[in-house]
Order: structure tokens, then sequence, then C-alpha cells
């Protein structure tokens, strides 16, 4: 695991300083490469191997936990100053659990089909590092607005490997894309790959794309 | 002021209230929404285990007017009173055969109401590691199978967890449950890729699940034997 995630990143905070000042785009930007949670800091691995075998309830999924980080590191951040310090771990999860709850809720009443393809993954959100991660790294010592962005940021950085896994899990195991069946249209016979569907798949797969990533941005672990 | 063991036990306390409180009121207002949706869930199992459903097929629709759905009781006479929607299936499972309340879902021809095409029985047991539960769907001579559909709550993905797909589902169509007016049940075997299509009584199993399939057979046997002296008493008068 990395330990950048333990170290508390501050943000010198000017008192004029743009929405979308280079700092805040940073937010949004790193979280996708350089410092993606999934690839980079190895965290919600465990969800990422399960709702990715079509683009559906990943989306879906990546958007529950990207609400849910958002809305979390508004919250702790915005209460940042009140909460005590002996406490706070049990503050950080009431607040996590009750947007999940929240999330959940709302999925069973608006898109059950979804929400049951997605079953105990929306409330293990709850224990998903990612979140108690930024909590802990972030929204405790930064405004919350920064906090609102790295929450988005990180969300879209979890998003992205699980669209690219479920993009190529779906393709390659079922033929098809957001239900669509992509080879058929083509003309082409397709018999789906097993592996793909089963999580053993999605692992090797999201091995290659971490290889294939930290080449790119040639990331290191720290030791 | 912050560290104080008064200030730490209040604000415990006010965010156990702020956030029970809005969870309450989430549930509360979202409720309706829910069953709603459970309840569409049901409709359109009963319906697809008798037919192909479309996409976007209206379901309600369909099911207000070709479904007629009531309870009965072992000797197979209806219940008066009862909706089959206050029988909670899951806890019926659990009483002794004799004394179950037993929905039925019958699928009513569209041109003459009185004439019963297919019908559906709610099915509950349990498989490997959890329950398994579903419908199964038989044609007018309350004999032959004309559809099944399972769920099950926690069977081994790729292996058990296949008795939720259609094409293990499909290979129930056309087998018999009686056998000379004894009911004998339909039941997967061990082993798949076999042919079974002479024989009416047994199903092509599943390759690495046997164990769901007993859960399965076990399930069928155990419902069916609830329901003999209902398939019995039509199966007689359509004849």
């Amino acid at each position: 695991m990395s330990t950048e995630a333990a170290v508390v990143e501050k943000i010198e905070e000017k008192k004029s300083e743009p929405l979308f000042s280079k700092k805040n785009k940073k937010l949004i930007s790193n979280p996708l490469d350089m410092d993606n949670p999934i690839t980079v800091q190895i965290l919600g691995v465990c969800s990422a191997l399960a709702v990715t075998t079509q683009l559906k309830p990943a989306f879906v999924m990546s958007l529950g936990l990207m609400i849910v980080t958002a809305s979390s590191n508004v919250v702790i951040s915005a209460l940042r100053d009140t909460i005590p310090s002996r406490i706070r771990i049990i503050v950080q999860l009431a607040i996590v659990s009750l947007w999940v709850i929240l999330v959940d809720q709302l999925l069973k009443a608006y898109v059950y089909d979804v929400s049951k393809q997605l079953s105990v993954f929306v409330g293990l959100i709850i224990t998903n590092c990612i979140v108690m991660g930024r909590l802990e790294a972030y929204a405790m010592g930064n405004k919350p607005w920064p906090s609102f962005l790295d929450g988005i940021g990180n969300g879209l950085g979890y998003g992205l490997i699980l669209m690219t896994l479920a993009f190529f899990r779906e393709l390659l195991g079922g033929g098809s894309l957001f239900g669509f069946k992509v080879f058929e249209a083509m003309g082409i016979h397709y018999t789906g790959n097993g592996l793909m569907l089963l999580p053993a798949g999605a692992c090797i797969l999201l091995g290659v794309i971490i290889w294939v990533q930290r080449t790119l941005n040639g990331h290191r672990e720290s030791h | 002021m912050r560290q104080s063991n008064a200030y730490i036990v209040l604000y415990a306390s006010a965010i156990t209230i702020v956030c029970g409180g809005l969870l309450a009121f989430a549930s509360i207002s979202l409720k309706d929404k829910q069953d709603a949706n459970i309840a569409l869930e049901q409709k359109k199992n009963i319906l697809s285990s008798v037919l192909t459903l479309e996409e976007g097929a209206n379901i309600v629709e369909m099911y207000g007017k070709q479904v007629k759905s009531f309870v009965i009781d072992y000797n197979g006479n209806v219940k008066a009173g009862l909706k089959p929607e206050d029988v909670i299936v899951a806890v019926e499972y659990k009483k002794k055969p004799e004394d179950r309340l037993l929905p039925v879902y019958e699928f009513r021809s569209q041109t003459d109401s009185s004439k019963v095409e297919y019908a559906v029985m709610p099915v509950y047991g349990y498989g490997l590691w959890n329950n398994i539960w579903g419908f199964v769907a038989v044609k007018s001579d309350f004999n032959t199978i004309q559809g099944v559909k399972f769920s099950h709550a926690g069977e081994t993905p790729g292996l058990g967890a296949r008795i939720e797909s259609e094409e293990v589902q499909d290979r129930f169509k056309g087998k018999t449950i009686f056998d000379n007016g004894k009911l004998t049940s339909v039941a997967l075997q061990k082993g798949e890729g076999h042919d079974y299509s002479n024989d009416p009584h047994k199903v092509d199993g599943m390759s690495g699940a046997t164990l769901t399939g007993k859960g399965v057979n076990n399930m069928l046997k155990d419902y069916l034997a609830s329901y003999e002296n209902y398939l019995k008493k039509h199966s007689g008068s359509n004849q």
C-alpha cells in the first residue's frame, strides 16, 4: 500500500482564491492519473472486481461512490473544527454510513434492477477505503470546497478504472456494451469469454491496467 | 473544551440523532416507491415464467388483465379472504406441507377469462449455501411444465448461481410432473451435456453444481407435493 494516502495533504489557503484555480483543478485531475485511488493507492479493489461485469452497474457504482465521497468530504470538512479528535473515526463512519444508506435507498426506489445487481456492494461503500482515506487524509484538514473537489476527483479516478475494466469485461465476456450487442450488430459471431465474467478475469485485467498506467506515469512504490 | 468527556458525549448524541432522523425520513418517504418496485418485480417474474416478456411490455396492465391470483390450502380449496400478497412464502416454507398457505397465479386466456392457460406456483427451498426460490408454471393440463424461474441468495457464481440463467431454466420446459397420475416431479441430473429429451422427468444438470441441483430437486418435490391436490383436481376436470 502506498503511504501517500496516510500523509495529510495540506493546502495553503489564500484569501481570494478563484473556484477553479490551478490548485483546485489539480484536485480533480491528480486522482485520474498520478494519484489514482485504485491503480496507485490500491484502494477499493474488492468492489472494482465485483461490479464490473457490465458497464451499467459499474457506472452506477462509480456515481454512487463519487456522491458519497464528495458529500462526506464536504460534511466532515465543514465539521472539522468541532469534531473531537478522540471520536473522529466514529463520526466519519457515521457520516459516510448516512450518505451510503441514502444512496442505497434512492437506488432501490428509482433504479431497482441496478440496485439488485449491485446488491451488497452499495452498502459496502461504507468500508471502501477510498472514502475513509480521503476523509482522514484530506477533508479533516481542508476547507469544504477543495474537499468537495477532492471527493469528486477521487470518485472520477475510481470510476475511470471501473469503466475501463467494465468496458473490456462486458465486451470480451458478453460481446456487448451497455447491453448493446456490438459484435452481433457488426455481423460477427462471437462466443463470450467466460473468464472475463469471473472475478479472476477481472483481477488479471486490473493487474494489466495497473502495470500499463504505472509504466506510463513512472510511478514507483516508496519503501 | 473539545476534548472534555461531556462535549464528546453530547457531540456523539447529536450526530446520532441528526443522522437517525434523516435516515428515518428518507426511509419513510421512499417506502411506497420501493414497495411498488418489489411488487412489480414479483409480477414480472410470474409473467416471465409463462412467456417471453418483450422489452418495455406493460407488465402491470397485462398482469391485471390476465392473471387471477388466490390462496389455496393443502387440499386444493380456495382460502377465502386471503390475498397472495399477504402470504410470505419464506415463512410458509418452514411449516409442514399440510399447514402451508399456497398462493396460485392463474394465467387466463385473453379471450375467455374462465379458461386457465397456465398456472404459476411459487416454490421455496434451500440450495447449497442459502435459500433458493422461484416459480413453476404448468400448462392447462396441469402436468406439463411451461417454464420455471429460479432465484437464489448465495449460490456459487458461475456454478450453482446458474439456476438463475435462462439457459438452465429452459431445460425444464416440456417436462411433466405426473407419471400415470402419480406425482414424480422433475429432477436435475448429475453431470451436464446429456440428452434427456426422451425422459419427461429428468433434466440435464449443471456441471460442478450437483448440490445446488439437489436443492432445486428437493424444493420442486416438496412444493409440488404441497400443490398435488390442487393440480390433480384440475388435471381431471380438463381432460
